[in-house]
Parts: structure tokens; sequence; C-alpha cells
């Protein structure tokens, strides 16, 4: 009988730990898929960050760094900048990517530093339990924003995208879901060209996959897709925010 | 015999790192060690490396972390505030044994301090300055010519044993210009890294750099995998300098920019009969026990100097280990310890010692 459907060859069997009805998984294999696709997991270093997927590296099987919390663009750029004919991608959640690393995904993008983000905005911190990140919406609740976000005690949720399109660095910034298969399709494109950018040294990509937390959001996992249609897409839209007439 | 150039000491620092093959080097300008990042600014580009001002000292370290990670030679310089922000990544690389070469051309402290000559942070530097147990050698040279030849071992050093090596300069050393002559060709060790992350290349098990270890009987056996290295570090790589020790009754122990005082110190000394001697730590960590388990028998004071309230004197006390008293001579905030001050003072300790 031929084999139609497969685990992505650049994904090891070991099983996830993350939580029923998180996106985790999907955002995993999309990124083997590319890998498997364009032929390059022998040559690519992947940095896992701190969060959920800090220890992505048992899923991966490409060579990872583990690295402090915010700093994988930094990490990246020393192992792109000493080895420019790999492939490098970082893995990283909101609070990682958009609060404590705020400076060094800026100055990554900024330099054009021809790496991989992939960007997970899940709207909340899930590893230490649901605090506040910088991409919660307003009035939503976490641990730290028990009565709701509001914008006069706590601010207002950065747009990643929207921030570094503003940067001549930044060669392909996208933002696309993971809420249904149709977005998820949509959404391996979007990986895959980014890793493309990134082989054919055209510079900076990103792409910013709107991900559930059923656990930290208290919802279901239905109920999870759902609000990511109805709540944060709404919020943070999505589409090209740079590169879009960029040939890969 | 080798080139002779005129050179800052800073300069001397990044001329021998290229010498010893690193050809990578991140960092964030602070004074009084920029010259460090001039210099590689200027010649790394010319030698196909890569000199790459980062966003601020977190970055830069964290740089070194990656490049380090794929098992090349790579660098970074700072000053004192500069390195308090760089402990993160130090931890990090001494949890996931990565080796790199920090410089740290020390300034007065705390806080923003000054811009003036200190060795205020042998604490951060010798007793581990970010979290966790951990250790880092540190080398302490006490010229430009040292400066130089210190550096091509600290590359050697951090191949050798996976791990972070810190120079530990000060604004003087820095800022100086002396005559260094340099060796024709560096002796590089040559270590296998088959632990680099360089990609797979489908002919080998994945590479993973981490720190993370969840399991505790997992974190408590890599732990005692790093307490072994540092003893074996601690039983091979010892380094000082016995200076006039011969016949000495009362040693100074300084190191850098101080034992070269100290060196002027004794020479006075022995013009008034007093017979003085130096240890001169060359690692700080380790810490030479065996310097002083050699002067013990004669020895009997001590008397050590820093640009400090008392750090180094704390390993002295535990080196001495009570076979002798050890005195404190100390100045802060960027002075400089005076030779007349510092030889009233031995005057003191042999009438009370010696000639009582």
């Amino acid at each position: 009988m031929a084999i139609i459907f497969q685990k992505p060859k650049a994904l090891k069997d070991t099983s996830m730990h993350y939580c029923p009805g998180c996106t985790h998984g999907i955002a995993h294999r999309l990124v083997a898929e590319a890998m498997d696709e364009l032929n390059i997991e022998g040559d690519t270093i992947g940095i896992a960050s701190v969060g959920c997927s800090y220890n992505s590296y048992d899923y991966f099987g490409c060579d990872m760094i583990q690295c402090p919390h915010g700093r994988a663009p930094a990490v990246a750029t020393g192992v792109k900048r000493s080895n420019p004919d790999k492939i490098v991608f970082t893995y990283q959640g909101d609070g990682d990517l958009a609060a404590i690393g705020t400076a060094e995904i800026i100055h990554a993008a900024a330099r054009g530093e021809n790496i991989t983000v992939i960007f997970i905005n899940n709207t909340i911190y899930g590893m230490t339990s649901g605090q506040m990140a910088p991409t919660t919406l307003l009035n939503q609740f976490s641990t730290t924003t028990p009565y709701g976000r509001q914008a006069d005690l706590h601010g207002f949720p950065i747009k990643v995208c929207e921030m570094l399109a503003t940067l001549e660095g930044a060669a392909y910034i996208e933002r696309v879901s993971l809420h249904d298969v149709k977005h998820i399709r949509k959404a391996k494109e979007a990986v895959k060209k980014a890793f493309k950018v990134q082989q054919q040294k055209k510079g900076f990509s990103l792409v910013e996959l709107l991900s559930t937390c059923p656990t930290n959001w208290g919802l279901n996992p239905v109920e999870a897709l759902n609000r990511i249609r109805d709540e944060m897409i709404p919020n943070y839209p999505l589409g090209v925010f740079r590169g879009e007439s960029l040939e890969v | 015999m080798g080139q002779r150039l005129l050179m800052k000491g800073n300069e001397a620092i990044a001329e021998a790192a290229i010498r010893a093959g690193c050809f990578h080097y991140f960092g964030y300008p602070i004074t009084p060690q920029t010259e460090i990042a001039h210099y590689m600014a200027k010649k790394l580009p010319k030698v196909g490396g890569v000199f790459l001002q980062a966003e601020s000292e977190i970055a830069a370290v964290n740089m070194v972390y990656g490049a380090g990670s794929t098992g090349i030679r790579v660098m970074t310089s700072s000053s004192s505030p500069g390195i308090s922000l760089k402990q993160e990544g130090l931890s990090y690389m001494a949890g996931s044994q990565v080796p790199a070469v920090v410089v740290n051309i020390v300034r007065a402290g705390p806080g923003l301090g000054g811009i003036q000559p200190a060795q205020c942070d042998y604490f951060q530097a010798c007793k581990g300055g970010g979290h966790g147990d951990y250790r880092q050698i540190v080398l302490a040279p006490s010229s430009v010519q040292e400066l130089y030849e210190l550096t091509v071992e600290a590359f050697n050093l951090a191949d050798r044993y996976r791990i972070v090596v810190m120079i530990l300069g000060d604004g003087i050393l820095g800022q100086m210009m002396e005559v260094v002559e340099f060796r024709d060709k560096e002796e590089i060790a040559d270590i296998e890294k088959p632990w680099a992350v360089t990609g797979h290349g489908g002919k080998r098990k994945q590479n993973v750099i981490t720190s993370i270890h969840l399991d505790p009987a997992v974190l408590e056996k890599m732990n005692q995998n790093l307490q072994d290295k540092y003893r074996l570090i601690t039983e091979n790589e010892c380094r000082y300098e016995l200076y006039n020790s011969e016949d000495a009754e009362v040693f100074i122990v300084a190191y850098g920019t101080v034992a070269r005082i100290a060196k002027s110190i004794i020479e006075m000394a022995k013009n008034e009969g007093l017979k003085v001697g130096l240890i001169r730590p060359i690692t700080l960590w380790p810490f030479p026990q065996e310097a002083f388990d050699k002067v013990k028998d004669r020895a009997k004071a001590f008397l050590t100097v820093e640009m400090s309230s008392g750090q180094m004197i704390e390993d002295v006390r535990l080196a001495v280990n009570g076979t002798g008293p050890v005195y404190f001579h100390g100045r802060m905030g960027g002075m400089v310890p005076n030779k007349f001050d510092i030889l009233a003072q031995i005057k003191e300790i042999y009438s009370r010692h010696i000639n009582s």
C-alpha cells in the first residue's frame, strides 16, 4: 500500500509534551515539513528559546542550541555570522520575542540578519502559567491581569509584524493563523517561503503564527481555535507586511 | 626574534586574539576597553572575519554563545558595568560548556562608577558572577607583553576545557603602551570539537547545546561533571610568579598592575635591608595555592595589595591557612596604591613580626 501521509523526517519520534489543543505541534510540523521539502535539515541549526518550546530540540532532528530568554536572535546572529552557508532559525513565543527579547529581535531585523524567525503568538505566557504577555489583548484575563488587561494600567498589545515591517533590514514578514486547515496550509507556505528567503540570502524573515493556549485561556481545544478566529485575527490582521513582491 | 611593536594594551589583546585564530568578535562600546573593538573593526574584515557591534552587552555575549556553539574561536570584551550585563550569557556558557574568551578591562564601581583602573571585580570574576555553581578560568596579566601571551593562551585553555576564560585587566593595562614582541607563529591547540552544532549533514546524530535539565538527578550529574572538570583545571593550570622569594620574610601578594608597583617597592625595601618578596597570581581562578605552600616555611607575614576594598585577600587567607598573619593595603574608586604608603606598612609589619 502506498504511503500518502507520514511524520516529517525532520521531526524525531519523541512524544510531545504540549497540552491537548495546543498548536505548537502543528507549528513544529510546518517547520519540519519545510526542512524536508527544502532538504535542509542536515544544514540547519535551530535556536530554542525559553517557554513551552524550550526543549524543541527533543522534537526537531536538526542541530540545536537552547538559549537564554529573549536572546534567540542574538544567538542566531552568532551562529549565522560564523556559518553563513548554514540555515539558522529561531522558534520563539510572544513573551520571549516581544517582551524580554524586544531589543534582540528589532536589531536582528534592522541588521537584516539572514535568519528565519518562527514567532508563536498566543497572547499569553504559557509555561509560567498564564501571565500577561506583550500581545495579550485588551480585556483579556490572565493570572497577572485577573480583572482583564486595561490600557491605562497595562498598556496596549504590541503588533510585532507591523512594528518590524518598518525596518528596512526585514526582507519578509508575514502573519498567519493555525486555527483551521485552510489557514494552516497558508501558514505552511509562509514558513517555507521564509526558509527560502534565507536560502537565497535575501535577509531577515519572520512568520508570526497565531496560536492557541487552551490551558491558560481556560478554553477547550475547539473554543481555543475559535478564539483565534473571533478575537485574535480582528486585532492581529493576517497578511504579508513586508516582502510581498519578493520572488523566491 | 619575532616582530616588535609599540602597542596599547587593548590593541595587543585584539592582535593576540587574531593571531590565535579568533576571527569573530561581538562587542558593545564602553571605556576603557573600546580600543579592542576599534582594532577588531579595522582588522577582522581584512582577514575574512566578522566584527559586529551589538545592540547591548547582553546581545553581544549571546552572539558569542551562538558562535562558540559552532566550535569557532570567538571573543567579546567589555568593562565592569558591561561585564555585569554579560553574566547571563557566561552562566549559560558554563552550563552548556561553550568555550569563549571574555576580556574585562576593569574600571572602578559600583554602579556606573568611574573610568579609572580598579580591581573591584575580582569577586565577580572568580566567585561566579552569574547564577549557578560554576567557574571560569581567570587570567591576570601585568604587562602589555603578557596581555598578548595570555590572550593566546586563553583561547587554548578555553578550547581544551570547553570553558569561558576571562582576561582580567584594568584601565592602566588596557590604556598603557609598551613594546610587545610577537612570536612568528602561535601554537594553536588542535582540539576536535565533536560537540559543535554545525548541522549534522545526515552523517551523525543531532548535537544539542543546552544548559536546562529539569530532572534533578540529571542536573546533579551534570554539575558533578562540571566540578570534576574544575578540579582537573585546578590541578593542571595554576600559574603564578614568585619574585625575590629566595630569602624573603614578608611577601606582598598582588596581581596585574599592582604587582608591578610591588616590584618597585621590593627594590626600595632592599635598600633599607628589608627582605620582601612577591607572590603574583597569574591565574586568579584557579588560585595558585602552590605558591603559598612553597614559601610558608620562611614567610613571616603577607601583605595583600589590591585596587579594591579587599577581595583577593579572602583567597590569600585560605591559601595561607593560618600559617602567618595576612595584612591588607587597598585603594578604591580608581585610585592607585602609592609605593611609599605600602613601604611604610611593610616597615610596620617588620617591626611587629620580625624586628620585635
